[in-house]
């Protein structure tokens, strides 16, 4: 295969180990918004409002199919949590990139579909997967700590632990997703 | 530890000498296609990272098929960007309306996907080339863009799931009754980071349409690639597609061991005796929402869609018009048929068969996805109801989202076409 002059020479992939101190900062608060299970992309963004690259513009019809007032009442900050397989469907980026273009600072849901995972990866949109999903209500408020990947709800006095993200997809978020990840390991 | 088919093909994209489910891996891809949705996301990835040239212009695939021909000023900037970008980096693989298809039927059907294969799609339904042997699944925008770049893709390995299908089909029931069923059983998580592997007797009997049709909605079940092991059908099918180019010996060495081996771990292996299951409709709203044909009475549709990525090959507008043959749509009903290839298309004219759909009062369209997303050509309205050869019944997923699509094989969708309500084939 030939390679990339600006790869040349060099292992594009080098796991580094040591750094965790960007992601110990990444503190995250806002609101609930609940969604249930099965939550499809076509959900997030309708097929559509595809037909642009910009994040803002697919933000204002977020989730218009299944809660229309969702876009104009969601607030910079706040967070969605969900049931299980969010995300399902279609393979459309557009989808957590609509949700950073409304404002939404984090998902909370029981499972994520696989494509949308890697996309929310790859755009370094923060996700945590959690089975207490359930014990969060509609607009109670929440501090996300990502790094060590607990959730506190602050309005129920209640702290709910999740699994933090292996090594590898920490790395891709510490960069601020896949493309910062690929330019700094050339 | 033996490997799975999957896994062996995952190993082999790799340098490394094992690989185990949960591992996280970087693989060399064989081809990268994108669409008029996802790859102008893509390109301004790359673009935006300071890149300029692609990592090797022959593995990369463009099709414009979503909203092409450009439904709308804003879909036609889409289609440029990519007409344009495949002519900067000498792009082969860029098909414009007039040679173009739906990506998942064109790439087999352009001998571009083969056996031992590792391929990635910014399109979930990339999975529908396991149904060849290869290890082929969907990706966002963004691995696309790094994909360009150096060629690679990050993994995160699969457990495999088996699905082992026994006994004979009965009458009007094929790959796409199969799957609907399976996603029934297992709903649509029921696969999820799992690849799917499909296998016995009735798999081996199914034709190479039907196993597409099969693989083509793993994705529905969350399942990461849904594989059949290659046999005598899939080396027929590459003979008929390469021509001239099919070498046997290269063919044989290709598929020599891809097999999955007889110790290779399973997470989950499901057996049905399939012999006595009747069509299938996944009914409102989810693609897991299924029942048999014979439950569903007096469903009345507007619309009738055949074609998309999972139905639109040759053999379903074949069965679609031995039911259409002299009969016409109920008044009322508005019937599209959409072949997925421009090849299907000249096929379907020359075989007599747009004619049928045509005189049995339907539109017969040039290849595109079209209504299937909510695009175009037969967008629903508040209280419309579809039955589709699609993949996805979400809300909202062909137009308002007060309307509603109901899933099945061509079969059905011809004969509800007739009466005018949800049908078996077998009522006519």
């Amino acid at each position: 295969m030939r390679r990339h002059p600006l790869l040349k020479g060099r292992s594009v992939i080098r796991v580094r180990y040591s750094i965790i101190g960007l992601l110990r900062k990444m503190i995250i608060k806002g609101k609930v918004h609940k969604f249930g299970n099965d939550i499809n992309t076509d959900d997030i963004i309708a097929a559509k409002y595809l037909v642009t690259t910009d994040d803002a513009e697919l933000g204002r019809h977020c989730m218009e199919n299944i809660a229309p007032e969702f876009a104009l009442k969601v607030v910079k900050g706040d967070i969605i949590v969900a049931g299980k397989n969010f995300g399902c469907g279609s393979s459309r980026e557009h989808a957590p990139r609509a949700l950073k273009g409304c404002g939404v600072s984090a998902v909370i849901a029981k499972s994520f579909a696989r494509i949308f995972f890697r996309n929310a990866i790859n755009i370094g949109m923060p996700f945590l997967e959690s089975n207490d999903a359930d014990k969060i209500a509609e607009g109670d408020s929440l501090e996300i700590d990502l790094a060590n990947g607990i959730i506190k709800n602050l309005d129920k006095s209640e702290v709910y632990k999740t699994q933090p993200f292996p090594e590898f997809l920490q790395e891709i978020v510490r960069e601020g997703g896949l493309m910062g990840y690929i330019k700094k390991n050339v | 530890m033996g490997y799975t088919i999957a896994e062996k093909i995952l190993l082999s994209h790799t340098g490394k000498k094992d690989i185990k489910p949960g591992e996280f891996i970087e693989a060399k891809v064989d081809l990268a296609l994108g669409n008029d949705i996802t790859a102008p996301l893509a390109i301004e990835e790359f673009r935006k990272s300071g890149f300029t040239r692609v990592f090797n212009h022959k593995k990369i695939v463009l099709v414009p098929d979503h909203f092409a021909p450009a439904k709308d000023l804003k879909s036609a900037n889409q289609c440029k960007v990519l007409a344009d970008f495949a002519r900067e980096q000498k792009i082969e693989n860029y098909f414009e309306v007039g040679c173009m298809g739906i990506e998942h039927a064109l790439l087999p059907e352009m001998g571009l996907v083969l056996p031992g294969d590792l391929v990635i799609g910014a399109d979930s339904h990339t999975c529908t080339y396991g149904a060849l042997g290869c290890f082929s699944t969907g990706v966002g925008s963004t691995d696309l863009a790094r994909a360009y770049i150096d060629g690679k893709c990050w993994f995160k390995v699969p457990t495999t799931v088996k699905f082992v299908y026994k006994g004979k089909l009965a009458k009007w029931v094929g790959g796409k009754d199969l799957i609907l069923y399976t996603i029934g059983q297992i709903g649509v998580d029921g696969a999820i980071y799992k690849v799917m592997e499909f296998t016995g007797d009735v798999i081996r009997a199914l034709s190479m349409d039907d196993r597409f049709t099969m693989s083509n909605m793993a994705i529905e079940a969350g399942g990461v690639t849904g594989i059949i092991e290659p046999d005598g059908v899939t080396r027929d099918y590459v003979k008929e597609v390469q021509g001239a180019k099919h070498k046997v010996q290269s063919y044989k060495r290709r598929v020599k061991d891809l097999k999955s081996d007889a110790d290779a771990q399973y997470e989950k292996i499901y057996e049905w005796d399939v012999s006595k299951l009747e069509p299938q409709v996944a009914c409102p709203h989810l693609p897991s929402n299924v029942k048999g044909v014979g439950k569903l009475k007096d469903i009345k549709v507007d619309q009738v869609v055949i074609g998309s990525c999972t139905n639109g090959r040759i053999s379903d507008l074949r069965l679609a018009a031995k039911i259409l043959k002299g009969r016409k749509a109920k008044a009322g009903v508005r019937l599209i048929v959409i072949p997925a290839t421009q090849k299907i298309y000249a096929q379907a004219v020359s075989e007599g068969l747009a004619d049928i759909f045509v005189k049995a009062g339907g539109v017969f369209s040039t290849p595109t996805c079209g209504p299937c997303l909510g695009g175009h050509v037969g967008i629903l309205t508040e209280g419309e109801r579809c039955i589709a050869t699609t993949n996805r019944n979400f809300i909202g997923r062909m137009g308002s989202p007060k309307s509603e699509v109901y899933l099945s094989g061509p079969a059905v969708a011809a004969a509800s076409a007739i009466k005018g309500k949800i049908s078996h084939p077998g009522s006519l």
